[in-house]
């Protein structure tokens, strides 16, 4: 049984794994107070000859204690999670530095417009790879998502980023990768036959690496 | 008891839409064409032109698909424009006009369109309505074959293995039936399905030929899938021979 | 309350026989049609776990021939071989079947049909021809259901979920009329599952027998009855759902289409508006007839009787105000996700009091550990582990990565097959007496609850650590990641854990079957249970009750003090003073 979530290589990837920890402590301690309680009982108040349970309608005191628990435990949760969260979702928290792109999904292909070596998409030297997303290490990206024909989800499990493509919106994600290398998008939402197909790359390069790549890829297209 | 059946087959019948009618019919058809003797003896041959350069190819990346891309020397490209010495492939040729009444006879070829490196083998042919077609797949690795017709009824299957194969009746004639994967979105077919025989898609050489008529005047059209179609007319004369030849020209 | 109203239909009270067809094919007897609807539920179950067998297949022997499935069309396994579209209908029709067609008419239209006149002292539903025909309409919608794996294009292949845009245009799917098959039968279905919540309803608020008061109802009651509220409430929502994605197959409107104006998400919200009510209505049933169950089997009163109904009409309360949770990353605007983040962490509280309760009714009790009971305790073991592994997707952060996981594939079932199933396997096992006067035989239910209890583990938990690795679900081939080939150990593992959890149940059928024929002649009360059901014969007489009974007591009235026996029948006159005040420990 493996606990341990893999590696994250991105900035915030932390924060949600810490979340985890944090979630699989207090509900592995309910796990075993309630599944070591319940066989602690059922061995010990097992029936007996000559012993007759005892009678009781329950205790008010009983029930305060195991409603104000868990009620704390899920506040003090949820106002853990609510910073991370806007942190990662929050419409205001795309960093202004971020570097755009362009990603349709449509069945079964990832079609991502790369902003080319200004940094900007909508102009000229935009470029679209099939299935291919390369990117800086160390600088935030926002990816402008966005679905051709039914719903999608943008999925990198090492960047702990996860978006569902929705046909006539258009989402941003936007994250920071920590690691250079090369790392597996996937779709997670099922969008047809060909679902379990639709993967790509994401590769995350060092940033005179990947302003040589994008130079390079920009003239290639311009020929 | 007898209210709820009644419910059940009105719902079936609503939910199922004309689709068992359409294979239903389209069986029968093909069993009587299958006995049918050819109308006549003569035959039509033919020549697809093309003046001017054609235009370069679009490159296929196909790194993701190293199977696929294994197969091509070189950069693989989309074959949309086969040239060879000023002849042109891949032109749908059908008679539309000057045939006696029918019922036709079958083809004798069976149609087959057939997935290897990526793409379709071959990427442009006819069917008659009713004819099986039968889809394989040579790639070890899945594709999805997606008819988008505006007649006929659309299907979207896969074929995950290879050496797998399905069929597929059309029962509209229809100029023409794309077909399309949309795990490898630049693979695309195009299925002309005619509700006679007499069809034929140009060769490399840019030659085709329609037999099987007796003599007589025909109309005739070419579709090419970039350059359009093109209207022709023929005579196959008593001896059983008629020629005719269509030019396209490069677009600027 | 002295008077019970009597259902229209007198004369069929009066004992005389009915012919077959209306005794036990077209019968207003809510026990038949209870019958009749666990028959029925019992056979899509089985073809549930049959296409679970498949997906699992599929799973660890990605593109391997499936023995013996060669006889399948070339549509769906040519050469046995599963295709991609086959695999995604079977993903859809497994939830579709296990989830309307099993576990919901299993819960609330077994039990809420069997149990809720018995338990309340009343001869007969309120609405017994409504009550029939909830059945027979249930039955045509399961045809229905069945026939889309017969059509051109295959059965619905849009998840259970049917998710637009996917599910309402064939061109992206290749799905034709199985979506349209599919959608008609849910709004047929939805149809008897309100006439019976309407029925249930009248029944409880107007039949009840004099002296069963809202605080003597038995938790089982209690939770069918919040169930139908809840029914009646949010089938509605998904039929209309249903019918607006059937207009777009169809006669082409644009509710979910976006390329008319339509919206995608339209359809998440209003399927989750219904479909989060609808996680409680599988389990608010269950919950009730374990706390039944185990009070039974602690031979104590429920531990906290009110703080119980409490805690079930705030779990339906808070049912309607947490359907968000399943949509944090589909793009609904993300300061939506707070709200819905707390709400549904807040929906942990009920939860957590009704297991702590549960406990505490086994606490200092004198526990006989009879197959119902196994399976009840079963239930809270299970349940729990559903609960706390909910936590995690809560979150909305950790959500993100765990979501459309194995994750939430393993938290589905440990709440739906952990709880809901284990619940029923105790309701069945518990009250099949009552319901075929023999008794189901105890040595083969607890080889079978044993072999389900280990092989439910053994599939299901390991799935939690696909999830952790980020394993979608709805996969066919896992193997065309590079990060998912290393689990494919695990996967084969899950799999062969699942085909002997499958290959278990046929101990039950077999006990099933065979105790109906052969068992042993029941007793009025095999249990010892206080519930007004037992004080009739097994199986109880068309009618029900002699007279109309006269209820003493709360239906929990275990071991107490001054009574001879430990249980004392809820219609037995007073025989000492029982101290009802909660709160406050009744010392022996």
């Amino acid at each position: 049984m493996q606990w341990i979530l893999p590696d994250g290589a991105s900035t915030f990837a932390g924060d949600i794994d810490f979340l985890y920890y944090v979630i699989l402590v207090i509900t592995g301690i309910a796990f075993l107070v309630v599944e070591l309680g319940l066989l602690w009982f059922a061995v010990k108040y097992r029936a007996r000859p000559g012993r007759r349970a005892t009678y009781t309608h329950g205790s008010l005191r009983a029930e305060i204690v195991w409603t104000a628990i868990p009620a704390v435990s899920v506040v003090v949760l949820g106002l853990m999670s609510g910073g991370v969260w806007n942190h990662v979702k929050g419409r205001d928290s795309v960093p202004a530095e971020a570097l755009p792109y362009r990603v349709l999904a449509r069945q079964f292909e990832w079609h991502v417009t790369h902003p080319g070596p200004d940094g900007q998409l909508d102009t000229p030297d935009d470029f679209t790879i099939r299935n291919q997303l390369h990117m800086p290490v160390d600088r935030p990206i926002v990816v402008h998502l966005a679905a051709e024909d039914v719903i999608h989800s943008f999925f990198v499990p090492a960047f702990r980023v996860k978006q569902d493509a929705v046909p006539g919106m258009e989402i941003p994600v936007w994250f920071e990768a920590t690691k250079a290398g090369r790392f597996e998008l996937a779709c997670a939402e099922l969008c047809g036959l060909g679902h379990y197909r639709m993967g790509a790359e994401v590769m995350v390069h060092a940033a005179d690496e990947f302003a040589s790549w994008t130079a390079a890829q920009a003239a290639a297209r311009t020929q | 008891m007898r209210a709820a059946w009644l419910v059940i087959g009105t719902m079936t019948a609503v939910g199922c839409g004309g689709g068992g009618e359409q294979a239903a019919s389209g069986g029968g058809e093909s069993a009587t064409q299958a006995t049918l003797a050819p109308l006549g003896t003569g035959t039509i041959s033919g020549m697809v032109m093309f003046t001017g350069t054609a235009p370069a190819n679009p490159a296929i990346d196909m790194r993701e698909e190293p199977h696929c891309a294994a197969m091509y020397g070189g950069q693989p490209t989309d074959p949309v424009v086969v040239v060879k010495d000023g002849h042109l492939a891949n032109v749908f040729v059908r008679v539309t006009g000057g045939l006696p009444a029918g019922p036709y006879p079958r083809p004798a070829a069976a149609p087959k369109v057939d997935q290897v490196g990526c793409l379709y083998h071959p990427r442009v042919l006819g069917v008659m309505t009713g004819q099986a077609l039968t889809i394989a797949n040579s790639d070890s690795l899945l594709h999805n074959i997606k008819a988008v017709p505006t007649t006929n009824r659309g299907f979207n299957v896969s074929q995950p293995r290879a050496g797998m194969t399905r069929e597929h009746v059309f029962n509209q004639a229809e100029i023409m039936v794309p077909l399309e994967c949309n795990v490898h979105g630049w693979m695309k077919a195009y299925v002309g399905v005619v509700d006679h025989p007499y069809f034929a898609v140009s060769s490399e050489s840019g030659t085709f030929s329609i037999g099987g008529l007796p003599p007589g005047t025909y109309q005739l059209e070419a579709w090419h899938e970039r350059f359009g179609t093109k209207t022709g007319e023929v005579t196959i004369g008593a001896d059983g021979k008629g020629t005719v030849s269509f030019t396209y020209a490069a677009t600027s | 309350m002295t008077t019970v109203a009597h259902p229209s239909e007198h004369a069929t009270h009066a004992g005389h026989e009915l012919p077959f067809i209306r005794k036990y094919i077209f019968s207003t007897d809510h026990k038949i049609i209870g019958i009749q609807f666990l028959l029925m539920s019992l056979v899509f179950l089985f073809v549930g776990g049959l296409l679970a067998m498949l997906i699992r297949w599929q799973q660890a022997y990605p593109g391997a021939a499936i023995p013996g499935a060669a006889v399948l069309p070339e549509t769906m396994a040519p050469g046995g071989i599963l295709l991609p579209e086959f695999y995604n209908s079977l993903v859809t029709m497994h939830g579709t079947f296990m989830i309307f067609f099993a576990i919901m008419p299993l819960l609330v239209g077994v039990f809420g049909n069997y149990l809720i006149p018995l338990k309340i002292g009343a001869p007969d539903m309120a609405f017994p021809r409504i009550n029939m025909w909830s059945f027979w309409i249930a039955v045509p919608a399961g045809i229905l259901m069945l026939a889309g794996f017969f059509v051109e294009g295959g059965h619905a292949a849009a998840g259970w979920t049917s998710y637009a845009p996917l599910s309402a245009n064939p061109e992206f799917s290749g799905v034709y009329a199985g979506q349209k098959l599919w959608l008609l039968s849910i709004a047929i279905l939805g149809l008897s599952s309100i006439l019976g919540a309407t029925n249930y309803i009248t029944t409880v608020v107007n039949m009840r027998a004099p002296g069963m008061t809202w605080f003597r109802l038995p938790l089982s009651i209690w939770a069918l009855f919040i169930t139908a509220i809840l029914v009646l409430l949010a089938i509605p929502i998904l039929s209309g759902a249903a019918i607006m994605l059937f207009f777009d197959q169809t006669i082409g409107t644009h509710f979910f289409a976006p390329a008319g104006g339509g919206q995608p998400l339209l359809w998440q919200h209003l399927f989750w508006y219904f479909g989060h009510p609808e996680v409680y209505i599988l389990i608010l049933p269950a919950m009730g007839m374990v706390s039944d169950i185990i009070a039974n089997g602690s031979r104590k009163p429920i531990f906290g009787y009110h703080s119980m109904v409490y805690a079930i009409i705030a779990i339906a309360f808070l049912g309607w105000v947490v359907w968000g949770h399943h949509m944090f990353q589909s793009g609904m605007n993300p300061t939506l996700g707070m709200g819905f983040m707390i709400s549904t962490l807040l929906i942990a509280v009920p939860s957590a009091i009704k297991t702590f309760n549960w406990m505490g009714t086994m606490w200092q009790g004198s526990i006989r550990f009879h197959v119902p009971m196994l399976h009840a305790i079963s239930f809270v073991a299970m349940f729990v582990i559903g609960g706390l592994s909910g936590v995690f997707m809560a979150s909305t952060p950790v959500d993100i990565y765990i979501h459309d996981t194995y994750f939430i594939v393993a938290h589905i079932h440990y709440v739906l097959f952990g709880g809901s199933l284990f619940a029923l396997f105790a309701a069945i096992t518990f009250w099949y007496p009552k319901m075929f006067g023999r008794m189901m035989s105890p040595f083969w239910g607890k080889v079978h609850w044993l072999l389900t209890f280990v092989f439910f583990n053994l599939t299901f938990f390991p799935m939690h650590s696909l999830g952790v690795y980020g394993h979608m679900r709805r996969i066919y081939d896992p193997t065309q990641y590079e990060f998912l080939q290393p689990l494919m150990g695990l996967n084969k593992f899950i799999t062969v854990s699942a085909l002997l959890l499958f290959a278990s149940q046929a101990i039950f059928v077999v006990n099933f079957i065979s105790s109906w024929f052969r068992g042993a002649k029941a007793p009025d009360n095999p249990w010892e249970d206080n519930g007004l059901e037992w004080t009739v014969a097994s199986p109880p007489p068309h009618g029900n009750f002699a007279g109309v009974p006269t209820v003493h007591h709360g239906p929990y009235e275990f071991s107490a003090p001054g009574v001879a026996e430990d249980y004392l029948p809820q219609s037995s006159p007073a025989r000492t003073a029982v101290p009802r005040t909660e709160g406050r420990r009744a010392e022996p």
